[in-house]
């Protein structure tokens, strides 16, 4: 009984907001519904009839007898978009339409953010965007404002506020010095969604090997690799070493391990030995022993 | 009706025909696959010796070949099938011999040196290992000297090894629409050079994973004519190290059959490059590396597995490069052994003449595959 009062009264105060309505001859439809929201369609004269209501993704059928008002519950309509209400008597039948708009609240971000992985560094090179979504994954086009909160684990925050247009926003940051994960975190009338955003370091700077007799062979080492702003460079890079002697050439490519790329290569004296990462040269060596 | 009766009745006779003409004289390639049971080859002469074990070898027929050679005292048949065929899974093992040439080198009243050229057919074209053997007569007959090459077998052994692996998880399927992936790596030609040659336009360069993550690459290429018209596209296919680790580097060449430079207005380049699962080991020294000029002009040298896994196929892809450094030549062999830790084994590339005397500088990198994943 309770209940039944509960949908009677929603249903009077959605009827209630309706600011026009659009006549069909036979039915008085309203000129918009809020997805989701609880609704009610009046129909003139007497007799039986069947009213259909065909949207976007939805089709509602309805046995009615004319004359008295029909009630749609919440959760009848949610796809917004323009439908159609046909209400089909014995003797004729009357057409007519009306907008299901988006929610105004919105439940639902959709937060997409590029890349997943960056160099430290790099201006305008995180691109965040946002689409807002009401409760029933509808669109809301009515501008909100977003927030864009980019943060390092050094503490260095970025936030820029941006108010949607046509249901999205977006916004450019830029990457920092240091390598780490960001938290990339959009919020929008306390819904938020996060992403996680890896800088990872740039090209070896400065890179410097050394090299040292080992019986038979010469041990080859680069210092600890570090890109231009100092940040180690992953293990697992592949550092080249070369050695070119008496017309002969040898080579290795070496993943660097613990920061550190390791070789053991020939002894010829008089040899010359490179090193190299990439597009990036290091230093040379010339072995006399 | 007598029509169709006599076109049934000369069709049959014509297969009959065929039959006996196949059985009676069968085309050798086809007395290879029988097993030879048909026509037997006498070893009356030191070549038709060597035929015979060439057919055997081809129908791997191994009992039989095994046991016309002369030297079988010093080896097992194991040891024979091994040396044919691999001790470790290689190119080899699941190749067919699909020719062989017979090539007399010396000859005398007892004995006699002849060269036997194996074609071997493999999943990456045709591989070919030549054997010189000895053949010396035995009574009325002639017979092989196997030159038996033992396949250096690793010491049981425990190798640790401790180098980076990569492994990814993607976005699953059930994820929102805005959900976040994971980036594919980014790669970059770093060289590109289109060649005109007489069987057509190649384009050679190189390819570098400049992202901190494992890359699965190819590169395709479009010819566009003067007017913009698309002429042909094509991929790398094999002419590439498909897996780069961060900051490695690969050559590729891609083939246009038939194409002229002077019609092409320009090359669209398409480098692809995803993330794949991947580990830093095995490590290849290249040692001994020589280019050795022309005729014959090769590039040769020694690959050592650096790492304690076996590494069951390895593909050599030589860059050359010119006097001022710009790619001038990709070419690669398939090593048709299995690559033993600490094991030197040799390579040899070889370069068109031509193009073997510009060549200034070069380089070579190993793709590799081990039973059980790509490496």
């Amino acid at each position: 009984m309770i209940s039944r009062f509960a949908f009677l009264a929603g249903s009077l105060a959605a009827g209630a907001m309706q600011l026009a309505l659009a006549q069909g001859g036979n039915m008085v439809l309203p000129k918009t519904v809020e997805a989701g929201v609880a609704f009610s369609i009046s129909s003139i004269g007497n007799g039986k009839a069947t009213l259909y209501i065909v949207g976007p993704g939805q089709v509602l059928k309805r046995d009615v007898q004319l004359g008295e008002t029909i009630f749609f519950p919440q959760g009848s309509l949610y796809n917004a978009g323009h439908y159609l209400a046909a209400l089909a008597g014995q003797t004729s039948t009357e057409n007519g339409s009306f907008d299901v708009l988006p929610a105004n609240t919105p439940v639902n971000l959709s937060f997409t953010a590029r890349p997943s992985r960056l160099e430290v560094s790099q201006h305008d090179g995180i691109t965040g965007a946002v689409y807002v979504f009401d409760a029933y994954r509808n669109l809301i086009a009515t501008p909100f404002p977003v927030s864009f909160e980019l943060s390092t684990p050094s503490g260095t925050v970025q936030k820029h506020i941006v108010i949607t247009r046509r249901g999205a926003a977006w916004t450019a940051m830029d990457s920092t010095s240091q390598q780490g994960v960001d938290r990339f975190v959009a919020r929008a009338a306390g819904v938020s969604s996060t992403r996680v955003v890896g800088q990872v370091p740039g090209d070896p700077c400065g890179l410097k090997m050394s090299a040292r007799q080992l019986g038979q062979k010469i041990q080859l080492a680069t210092e600890p690799l570090r890109d231009c702003n100092g940040n180690a460079v992953q293990d697992g890079t592949i550092v080249t070493f070369t050695e070119v002697y008496n017309g002969a050439q040898s080579m290795v490519d070496v993943p660097l391990k613990h920061g550190i790329a390791e070789a053991q290569m020939p002894a010829h004296a008089g040899a010359v030995i490179s090193v190299a990462s990439g597009v990036v040269l290091g230093n040379q060596i010339r072995w006399e022993r | 009706m007598s029509k169709g009766r006599l076109l049934a009745v000369f069709l049959m006779a014509v297969t009959v025909a065929v039959l006996v003409i196949g059985t009676v004289w069968p085309i050798p390639s086809a007395v290879g696959y029988s097993s030879g049971k048909n026509i037997l080859r006498s070893s009356s002469t030191p070549e038709a010796a060597i035929q015979s074990l060439g057919d055997q070898i081809r129908a791997q027929e191994w009992h039989k070949a095994y046991s016309g050679l002369a030297n079988k005292a010093q080896f097992t048949e194991a040891d024979f099938v091994h040396n044919l065929t691999g001790y470790y899974p290689s190119l080899l093992t699941y190749a067919t011999l699909d020719k062989f040439e017979v090539l007399p080198l010396h000859a005398s009243a007892t004995e006699a040196d002849i060269r036997l050229k194996l074609y071997w057919a493999t999943v990456v074209g045709t591989s070919v290992t030549t054997h010189d053997l000895h053949v010396v007569r035995n009574g009325d007959r002639w017979e092989a000297e196997w030159p038996i090459v033992k396949e250096t077998i690793v010491p049981p052994q425990v190798i640790p090894v401790n180098y980076l692996r990569w492994d990814v998880i993607y976005r699953g399927t059930g994820d929102d629409w805005g959900a976040q992936d994971v980036e594919a790596p980014h790669v970059r030609i770093v060289d590109m050079h289109p060649v005109d040659r007489a069987e057509g336009l190649v384009i050679v360069g190189e390819l570098l994973n400049e992202d901190v993550v494992p890359a699965y690459v190819s590169v395709s290429a479009t010819l566009l004519a003067k007017n913009q018209s698309t002429i042909a596209t094509e991929g790398s296919f094999d002419k590439i190290s498909h897996l780069l680790l961060p900051k490695q580097v690969t050559p590729f060449l891609i083939n246009f059959p038939n194409v002229a430079l002077s019609d092409v207005g320009s090359v669209r380049m398409t480098p692809l490059s995803s993330l794949v699962s991947a580990s830093a080991d095995p490590v290849i020294e290249i040692d001994n590396e020589q280019l050795n000029p022309a005729p014959g002009a090769s590039l040769t040298g020694q690959l050592t597995n650096q790492s304690g896994q076996v590494v069951n196929v390895a593909h050599v892809l030589g860059t050359f490069y010119d006097k001022s450094g710009q790619v001038l030549w990709v070419a690669d062999q398939y090593i048709d052994s299995a690559l033993l830790p600490q094991t030197p084994t040799p390579f040899e590339i070889h370069i068109p003449e031509d193009l073997a005397r510009k060549v200034g500088s070069q380089r070579a990198v190993i793709a590799t595959f081990s039973s059980g994943g790509s490496q």
